[in-house]
Formats: structure tokens, C-alpha cells, sequence
């Protein structure tokens, strides 16, 4: 029976672990051949950082690299705000109202991200809106806004009211209450949706494309571009991706074990 | 005087937006998707599309690829899901982490590590739909491990063991005991692969050298031509969207939705 189950375990791991080699094979590709002086895979080369320096000193890729993390963190921090404020006001709403904008706030989740960029696209000429900085920064509050209401509203949730209610017989203002008492309650859902919304922002191709001013560019317009319209891009641009997504894999992982290691010690912690 | 403040009021600024920048998009779309150039009133869009064999066989290509693609996420995700759910390790978590963490690297640079992979073993180019096929399943593996994940989770171990007390075998187990209770996780899995790969086409176009269309890529192709027939594309979309979520209960205030799980 020991050696049943043994085996059963073994083919288990070597499941996941299979899984798992074939989900970091392209990343790991990409990460070896990032330190490699030669611009097509799978070629001869010697240890070098020419890629890297191709990278930080090519113009046009620092102003995606710029613009990318610009747009995120405007647009989480406008999501966040509207976000909050919305899923505190309609956590307080009648029924029926709280019912018709959580339904309303559900359709950018569920849609095809093509069918909101669409949509947008079509409402800002009917509107006579010219494609800016500022339809761009709507486009990415419509995809990640109802993700912050919706990390949010279980805080709002689990909150103690009566500490609300307490803080008004102790002869706080509403305003001052919900400053002092309801606030500090959410903020882990705060900054959750926050996390969401940056991750949204940057992972965005299509809303970006359907909504930016000429000219922009991101992460993702740009690598799109470049991989599918080669003839304007060299190979040499195109291997500069490969530091980059380096660079990002190992922040990730990075960020993934430092929430990992701080998490244990918060739990160790009484 | 001071007005009199009300914590409902918090919420108007959303409530305006949603209205502004996701209800009357929707209405909008539905206007253009039932009017001719001209702004009549006109199913011609429908009959039109419809009637054009070329785009019904791209239509059928491109559901016949959403189903492979969620059949094998579907496949690779649920043993995995099951074993990581069933298993005692208290390190489990970052198992499922390491299925995750690729999820957070920027989507088309995912889909460019991909195509070198591909271009590496010389397929691309070569096996477009295929290569079409392995990136989606690759991209949209996370979105079918977690919802399984956390079904799974969910189930009693007591049951398995009430299970094999009866006498039950581990197929039988299997199938009276898991599949039903994982049902949910199935469905939203399926839901959300499905949709992604019938119109995501950044992938069909970065590993399909542009030789492969799916559904989505008509609204690109209709946007810069003719917003009508894009809208009516969009508007059927959008439709099955919402039978989808509206059958699976995805409407429901304390559903877990796509992408929040972590």
C-alpha cells in the first residue's frame, strides 16, 4: 500500500511540476537569452549586457516604459477614489439602487474587453470627444474601477456598525465618523483594489489601443507593433524585450517572496 | 446653515460615471448595431453578416478554436486543481502562487515570450492554429486553475472519507462525489476561458501570423470601416455574455468574480 501511494504521489508531482515547466519555459527562454550576445534564439553568443543597455538606452523604449507606468498609477489612484466612495455609498443605498449600480458596475468585468473599447471609441466621437490623455485615463477606470468596489464591499461587509453608530453618540460628525471609524475598517480592500487596478492598467492591450491620443505608446502597443509589423522594427528591438521581460519576471518574483516571507512573520506575530 | 450630509451621496460620483461611460456606451452600440448608414432602422447588419459565407466559416473556425483551447485548460487545469487542493502540504499556496505569478508579467510580453518560444522550435509561421491554440491555452490557464481551486477547497474531506467508507472506489468516488461538487468551478472556469478565446485576438494575431481570425478581430477590422456592422458583432457578443452570466448566476452580489480571486 506505502509503495501505492508513493508512486501515486511521484506521478503527482511530476504532473505539476511538467505544468509548471511548460508555463516558465518561454520565461526562462526569454531570461537566458537576455544575457546572450546574439539577436535570434536558438544561436551562439557569449555572456553580455548588451541587451540590457540596448534597453535603458533607446529613447522610444524609455517613454513606453514611462508612459505604461504613468497611465497605471493615474488611473488606479482615480479608481481607487471613485471606487471607494462608490462602493461606500452604495453599501449605505436602498436595495434597489444598490442592486441597479452593482449590476451596472459587473458589465466591464464580464464583457469581451473588445466590446468596451468599442463601445467607448464609438461614445467618444459621438460626443465629440478627440481621442486624449483623458479618454485613455477613462478607458482604464471603466476596466478596473468595478474591481476596486468589488474588493471593497466585503470589507464594508464584515464592518462593525454599531462602532459607526457610537462614534455619532460620542458626538463625532457623520463626515468625521466615517473618516475616523469606516475608513480605517477598508482600507485592506483599499489597497487590494489599488494593487488590482495597477495590475489591469498595465496588463491593458485593446481598451488602450481603442482609446489612446496619437502617438502613444505603451508596454503593450508597442511590443504588439513591433511583433507583428516587423518590417519597421529590427531584431535588435525586438531582443531588447527580452531584458525587459526579464527584468519584470524577476521583480514579480521578487515582490511574490517578500509578500511570502512578511506574510509568515504577520501570522507568527499574536 | 450646513448641509446635511449623507453617506449615500459618496456614491453619486460612481453612479455618474457608470452611467456615462458604461450604460451609454452599451446604448449606443445597440443603436448603431440596428441602423443602416443612413440611421434608419434596419436589421441589415444581421442579414448582411449572416448571409456572408466567408465570415460564418470564420465564425466556426473561431468557436471550434474556444472550445479546444477551454477543453485542454480544462484538461491540464483540473488534475491540478484537484491535486493541490486534495494534497496536506502547508506550503500548497505557493504551488498555486507558481501557477499565477506569469499572470502578472505584461500579457503581450507573455504572448512575445511565446512566440520566440515558438519561432525557437521552428513553428511559427508553420502550425498557425496551433500555435494559436498553445498560447491562448497558456495565457488563460490561471483563469481555469483558480476558480477549481477554490471549489475544490471547499469540499469536505469528511465526504471523501464517508465515501470510501461505503464502499465506494475511488472512481465512484470520483464521479458521485468531486465532479458534482466541483460543478461551479467548472462552470465559471469554462466561462472564463471561453469568452477570452473567442475574441482576444492579440494572441491569434501575434502567433497565428495574422493568418488566423477569431470573432473579436471583426470588431478591429469593422472599426475602422463600418462602426454598424461592428456594433451588431459587439452586440452579440455581449448578449451571450450576459445569457451566460445570467444562467450561471454571475449576477449574484456575493459571486466571486473574474480575476478577484487574487
Amino acid at each position: 500500500m506505502n509503495k501505492k501511494t508513493l508512486a501515486a504521489k511521484c506521478v503527482k508531482a511530476i504532473f505539476i511540476g511538467l505544468v509548471l515547466l511548460l508555463l516558465y519555459a518561454p520565461i526562462l527562454l526569454l531570461a537566458v537569452y537576455s544575457f546572450i550576445d546574439t539577436d535570434v534564439i536558438g544561436t551562439s553568443g557569449s555572456f553580455s549586457l548588451t541587451h540590457y543597455t540596448k534597453l535603458f538606452t533607446d529613447s522610444r523604449v524609455l517613454t513606453m516604459i514611462g508612459n505604461t507606468f504613468g497611465l497605471a498609477f493615474a488611473s488606479a489612484a482615480l479608481s481607487t477614489l471613485l471606487g471607494t466612495l462608490g462602493a461606500i455609498g452604495m453599501y449605505y443605498c436602498k436595495r434597489r439602487v444598490k442592486t441597479a449600480m452593482s449590476v451596472a458596475s459587473r458589465i466591464p468585468i464580464i464583457n469581451a474587453e473588445i466590446v468596451t473599447a468599442l463601445a467607448l471609441a464609438i461614445l467618444f466621437v459621438v460626443i465629440g470627444l478627440p481621442k486624449s490623455y483623458f479618454t485613455m485615463l477613462i478607458g482604464h477606470m471603466v476596466i478596473s474601477t468595478p474591481f476596486v468596489v468589488l474588493s471593497v464591499m466585503p470589507k464594508l461587509k464584515q464592518m462593525d456598525n454599531s462602532l459607526y453608530e457610537a462614534a455619532l453618540d460620542l458626538g463625532a460628525s457623520p463626515a468625521k465618523a466615517l473618516l475616523k471609524v469606516v475608513l480605517p475598517q477598508i482600507v485592506p480592500g483599499i489597497i487590494s483594489g489599488f494593487m488590482l487596478a495597477i495590475t489591469l492598467s498595465l496588463d491593458d492591450y485593446i481598451v488602450t489601443v481603442y482609446t489612446r491620443p496619437s502617438g502613444f505608446e505603451t508596454i503593450s502597443t508597442y511590443v504588439f507593433n513591433a511583433t507583428t509589423r516587423g518590417n519597421a522594427h529590427t531584431a535588435e528591438t525586438l531582443s531588447s524585450f527580452w531584458a525587459l521581460t526579464t527584468i519584470i519576471f524577476l521583480v514579480i518574483l521578487i515582490v511574490v517572496i517578500a509578500a511570502n516571507l512578511s506574510g509568515r512573520k504577520r501570522e507568527v506575530k499574536p | 446653515m450646513r448641509l446635511h450630509f449623507s453617506r449615500k451621496l459618496l456614491g453619486i460620483p460612481y453612479a455618474v460615471f457608470l452611467a456615462f461611460f458604461v450604460i451609454i456606451p452599451m446604448l449606443v452600440i445597440l443603436f448603431y448595431a440596428f441602423t443602416d448608414k443612413e440611421m434608419h432602422f434596419s436589421f441589415g447588419n444581421f442579414i448582411q453578416f449572416f448571409s456572408d459565407p466567408t465570415k460564418l466559416s470564420t465564425i466556426v473556425y473561431s468557436l471550434v478554436i474556444a472550445v479546444i483551447t477551454t477543453a485542454v485548460c480544462l484538461a491540464i487545469a483540473y488534475p491540478v486543481a484537484y491535486i493541490l487542493a486534495r494534497s496536506k502540504m502547508k506550503k500548497k499556496f505557493v504551488i498555486l502562487l507558481l501557477f499565477v505569478t506569469p499572470m502578472w508579467i505584461n500579457f503581450v510580453l507573455r504572448v512575445n515570450a511565446i512566440r520566440e518560444l515558438l519561432n525557437w522550435v521552428g513553428l511559427l509561421g508553420e502550425a498557425n492554429y496551433f500555435n494559436t491554440i498553445f498560447g491562448m491555452v497558456y495565457d488563460f490557464l490561471p483563469f481555469m486553475i483558480l476558480p477549481l481551486y477554490t471549489t475544490m477547497l471547499k469540499i469536505d474531506e469528511s465526504l471523501y472519507e464517508a465515501s470510501a467508507d461505503l464502499g465506494a472506489n475511488s472512481v465512484t468516488t470520483f464521479v458521485r462525489v468531486t465532479l458534482p461538487l466541483s460543478a461551479p468551478g467548472i462552470v465559471s472556469g469554462i466561462t472564463m476561458v471561453f469568452l477570452p478565446s473567442m475574441t482576444n485576438y492579440v494572441v491569434s494575431d501575434m502567433l497565428g501570423n495574422s493568418k488566423v481570425t477569431i470573432i473579436g478581430k471583426f470588431i478591429y477590422e469593422y472599426f475602422g470601416s463600418n462602426w454598424h456592422m461592428g456594433s451588431m458583432v459587439a452586440l452579440i457578443l455581449l448578449i451571450v455574455v450576459f445569457l451566460s452570466t445570467w444562467l450561471t448566476g454571475g449576477f449574484r452580489e456575493d459571486e466571486p468574480a473574474r480575476g478577484s480571486s487574487l
